[in-house]
């Protein structure tokens, strides 16, 4: 396994892995909290992401849910004043200890925003893209890649004839596929999503639904969505956050969907889903 | 927030009140006609089922409705779905009646094997019952909904002890096994009714709680 290589140097970390708790689980956060300059965003949240499951972070919009996704993969480092502590792990490593290499992390947990945002280049250049940047130039093996991924995001039938077109003259949903597709390309582990089907039609949002549950088997996926359904139909596991008295979100409920759903524990997160709310 | 919405789930949950006494009469007078020998009546209850049994597709289709359309969660979904399981013990309840009315026409006027004591406590034990469980469904109470389950063993007493006379009766006179055995079906029919107001009960307790559990197990 190649666990070590989000290090710069892959030195004293063999240790590490061995006390890191559960196997399953992915990613971990252990009071985790994300300010902006001084504004406490994101408060205390603790958590386990399963392996090869649908992880969905729900909860009314400004409550921080995208602000905690981009704390998975250091998304906030590019964000002028923002700063996190507590634990993050990846397969039990700190990922913000210092030493991590962030692009190699990025590589590993990749991510798919709400707009579809293709390159303005080619269907093939945006899928060989990330595997280029890695350094892979043999044109059978990127050909290779190209298919299988386009393939994994179930956009080949679709596209396999127009390849060399650009990837902005498909439809919305089939950008959307194309860059997940362009994020399997370079093998992650883990997929982060930030409401990927907002911009999507419903059909497009179904295809993209059933993806994720064909992908899950695979890969661990952490979606935030608005849509409180889409999160009932697709995930494994619920987050719901919300903000507190001094604007901070927090983590108010974390469990097994289908008991969040049905039986949720706290009263904000039955009157949330309930759409008593407000 | 969601004002129609919550009328609509209002509404339902009023509907199966209705259904409820609905029942709970067809259960009294059911035995009513039969202590009486109330032809009429009886007939009149046979009739009624089918309105009970409109009832219920109605209610049935409303919670389909909702589903479809309003996506329920949590506790909404919860109430649903046990609305969705009342209605069909409510339903058999209803048929149980029937049956007695049924039983009553079969007796017309051959001559009683004894007075009617017992049957039409058990009837009234039972339509209590029923109200109780209706209600504790309302107030989502679940102390009440197990005190009902606790009632069910006196069902279960009375049922045994007009089990018991009835066979000494045809033991001392086979003449009138005919006639005894149909009270027996009368007795059997109210203590399986009372067994559907203990599933009302599980019911209740699962909207109020989330789970489901096994509030009272009958002996029969
Ligand atoms: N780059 C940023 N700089 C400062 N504040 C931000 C930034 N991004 C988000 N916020 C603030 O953090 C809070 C959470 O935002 P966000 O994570 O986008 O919420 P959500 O995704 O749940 O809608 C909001 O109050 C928002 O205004
Ligand atoms: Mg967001």
């Amino acid at each position: 396994m190649n666990m070590n290589s989000i290090f710069k140097s892959s030195t004293d970390d063999n240790s590490r892995q061995a006390d890191s708790g559960n196997a399953s689980s992915k990613l971990r956060m252990q009071h985790m909290n994300l300010y902006y300059g001084s504004f406490h965003a994101v408060k205390d949240i603790t958590l386990q992401v399963n392996t090869s499951s649908i992880t969905a972070i729900i909860g009314p919009s400004g409550c921080g849910k995208s602000s905690m996704l981009r704390v998975f993969n250091r998304m906030n480092d590019l964000i002028p004043g923002a700063s996190v502590d507590g634990l993050v792990e990846f397969d039990g490593i700190n990922i913000y200890e210092p030493g991590v290499d962030v692009v190699e992390l990025r590589k590993r947990i990749g991510m798919v925003f709400q707009k579809p945002n293709p390159f303005p280049m080619s269907i093939y250049d945006n899928v060989a893209f990330g595997p280029r940047r890695h350094g892979i130039r043999n044109r059978r093996a990127l050909d290779e890649i190209v298919e299988k991924s386009l393939m994994q995001a179930a956009l080949w039938d679709e596209v396999k004839d127009k390849l060399g077109q650009s990837g902005l003259s498909i439809s919305g949903g089939q950008q959307q596929r194309l860059c997940i597709a362009r994020v399997l390309a370079v093998e992650p582990e883990v997929i982060l999503m930030d409401e990927p089907c907002s911009a999507l039609d419903p059909i497009a949002t179904l295809k993209i639904e059933d993806l994720m549950r064909t992908l899950s088997e695979t890969y661990t996926i952490v979606i935030v969505t608005h849509n409180m359904q889409q999160a009932a139909r697709v995930s494994d596991m619920t987050a719901f956050l919300m903000v507190d008295d001094g604007h901070s979100g927090v983590l108010v409920e974390y469990g097994p969907t289908s008991e969040v759903f049905t039986n949720p524990r706290d009263k904000r997160t039955e009157d949330y889903i309930t759409g008593r709310f407000g | 927030m969601r004002k129609n919405y919550d009328r609509s789930l209002k509404s339902l949950q009023d509907e199966v009140l209705v259904m409820g006494s609905m029942v709970e009469k067809s259960v009294l007078r059911s035995v009513e006609a039969l202590k009486n020998r109330d032809l009429d009546l009886a007939n009149q209850i046979i009739a009624g089922d089918q309105d009970i049994n409109q009832k219920r597709f109605d209610i049935e289709e409303q919670c389909v409705e909702l589903i479809a359309t309003q996506q329920p969660m949590a506790v909404d979904l919860r109430v649903i779905v046990a609305i969705l399981n009342i209605l069909v013990d409510l339903e058999r309840i209803g048929d149980h009646a029937e049956g007695i009315a049924k039983i009553t026409v079969m007796i017309g006027n051959e001559p009683p094997v004894k007075p009617l004591i017992d049957l039409p406590r058990m009837a009234e034990r039972t339509a209590q019952m029923l109200r109780d469980s209706m209600d504790s469904f309302i107030r989502r109470d679940v102390e009440l909904a197990k005190r009902v389950c606790d009632d069910d063993e006196e069902v279960d007493n009375l049922y045994n002890q007009v089990f018991r006379e009835l066979l000494l009766i045809m033991a001392e006179d086979p003449k009138t096994i005919g006639r005894a055995t149909r009270l027996i079906w009368v007795a059997h029919n109210l203590e399986r009714s009372a067994d559907r107001i203990t599933n009302i009960c599980e019911r209740v307790a699962f909207v109020a709680t989330g789970h489901m559990e096994d509030i009272g197990a009958s002996k029969y």
